[in-house]
Formats: structure tokens, sequence, C-alpha cells
């Protein structure tokens, strides 16, 4: 099957995606948006669902692992910030370059970790989920985003 | 005008095993996570590190069937500059002495 993402004979990126794709990436950059604004304290996240975007780099080193937490946090979170706004600025873009492409690849990955983290998955966990779970939208939404990023991810590899 | 630069007649090649011993007492370890896909664990790691496409899968594949790998080694500051690179790109990456 054709992915959504297709590098083109340019060197850029087709992205077709229908109006409703659309929708639901700018509402769930949104979300994240302002996830992130509501959590930008430089000792790590509070929002448990956060703390895979800013990760601990010394497990058994507490004192060094918050000294890189709070070297990195900024940087972590304005990139991050970026590639939403690369998302939104692009959002109803039929060609993306490779650095627009990377940017949506970045958003794409951060709310594919925030929502896994919320739904707890593990590699056990089926995408196709009973339609009487309560989780069942939001696992559609996750099997979505991995969708879109293998897409992308192949486009970039090819 | 530069003269060109005459060929080495004897070149000392470093001992590179030793001089890692010494300078690089720090690894980058990849941790399995099952959220990242295969495919873009295996593109984060030969974008990050120059990687031919086999070796970043050998590196996912030891992620996902061993539970982790080492993906980088050097200084500290190396391994620091590494992991923010990954973290940057949602892996689960730590750093720990080489012992």
């Amino acid at each position: 099957m054709r992915g959504p993402v297709r590098r083109t004979r340019k060197g850029d990126f087709e992205l077709r995606l229908s109006e409703r794709e659309r929708q639901l990436l700018a509402s769930l950059a949104a979300q994240l948006r302002g996830a992130l604004e509501a959590d930008t304290d430089a000792g790590g996240a509070k929002d448990p669902t956060l703390r895979r975007l800013f990760p601990t780099a010394y497990p058994d080193d507490e004192r060094r692992d918050l000294e890189y937490r709070s070297m990195v946090h900024d940087d972590l979170l304005a990139r991050r910030r970026a590639a939403l706004d690369t998302v939104e600025q692009t959002l109803e873009a039929t060609r993306l370059d490779e650095d627009e492409l990377l940017a949506w690849m970045g958003a794409v990955n951060d709310l594919r970790l925030v929502l896994g983290t919320r739904l707890d998955v593990s590699e056990e966990t089926e995408l196709v989920a009973d339609p009487a779970d309560p989780d069942a939208p939001v696992l559609a939404v996750y099997g979505y985003l991995g969708f879109l990023l293998e897409s992308m991810v192949s486009a970039l590899s090819g | 005008m530069a003269a060109p630069t005459p060929a080495p007649v004897e070149v000392d090649e470093p001992d590179l095993g030793e001089v890692t011993e010494v300078d690089t007492p720090w690894i980058v370890l990849v941790w399995n996570d099952p959220i990242n896909l295969m495919s873009y664990v295996t593109w984060v790691l030969q974008k990050l590190f120059g990687y031919s496409r086999e070796k970043a899968t050998e590196l996912m594949l030891d992620v996902h069937h061993k539970g982790r790998a080492v993906v980088a080694n050097g200084s500290r500051e190396k391994c620091e500059l590494d992991v923010f690179r990954l973290h940057e790109h949602g892996l689960w990456a730590t750093m720990q002495h080489d012992r």
C-alpha cells in the first residue's frame, strides 16, 4: 500500500492527507502545545505522560541527572515547540521540504510518545481495539500516527 | 604557492584499541521501548551516527531482542551530546561508565 508521504523527483516530499487527517493533526498539535506550556519546569516533566519527552540520562546518578536535565530542558522544549510551529504553519501543505518533513516527523513521534505513555502500551498491545474499549479512539489515533511515521521514515530512507 | 604535501614514507599507526581504553570511559545505551517504531529507531541511528543501514538495523535488533544496545562511546561530554540528540529524537537513551 502506498503511504501518504513520498519523495518527489525534485527532492522534496509529497504529503497526501485528507482534510480530516489534517484537522486531527492540528488538534493533536494544539493539545501537545498546551501540555508543554502547562509544564515547563526545568527539573523535568511533572506530567508523567510528558516524561518521555524529557528523559533521564544518568539513571544511577541523581546529581548528574539533575544537572543534565536542567541543562537540556529548554533546548528540548524549544525544539519540540519549533516542530509544532512548523506543523501548524504547513498544515495545509501538499509539499514539504526536508527540514519541514523532519519537523513533522519529530512532532508525530512526540505525539506517539505521549499517547503511548498515556495508553501504557506494551509490545503486545493490539492496535485494533474492541470498539467497547474506552481507549479505542485514542488507540486508533496512536495507530494512525504510527502509520504516518512509518511512511515518513520510508520516504526519507528511499 | 603551497608545495604539494609529500607522501609520508612511514606511518605510525596509533593503537586505537588502547586509546579507546583510556579516553572513552563512557558508553551510550539505547533501551527497548514499546512505542518507538523499529524503522524509526534504525533511521535515527543512521542519521545521528552515520551508521550504514545494516549496522543501524543490527543495533536496533539488539535493542529489540536484548533490551538494549551500546550505540556510541567516548568522553563524558561527547556521550552527553549523543544522549541529548537521541532524546531530541525521542529515543530512550542513557549513559554510564564503561565498566
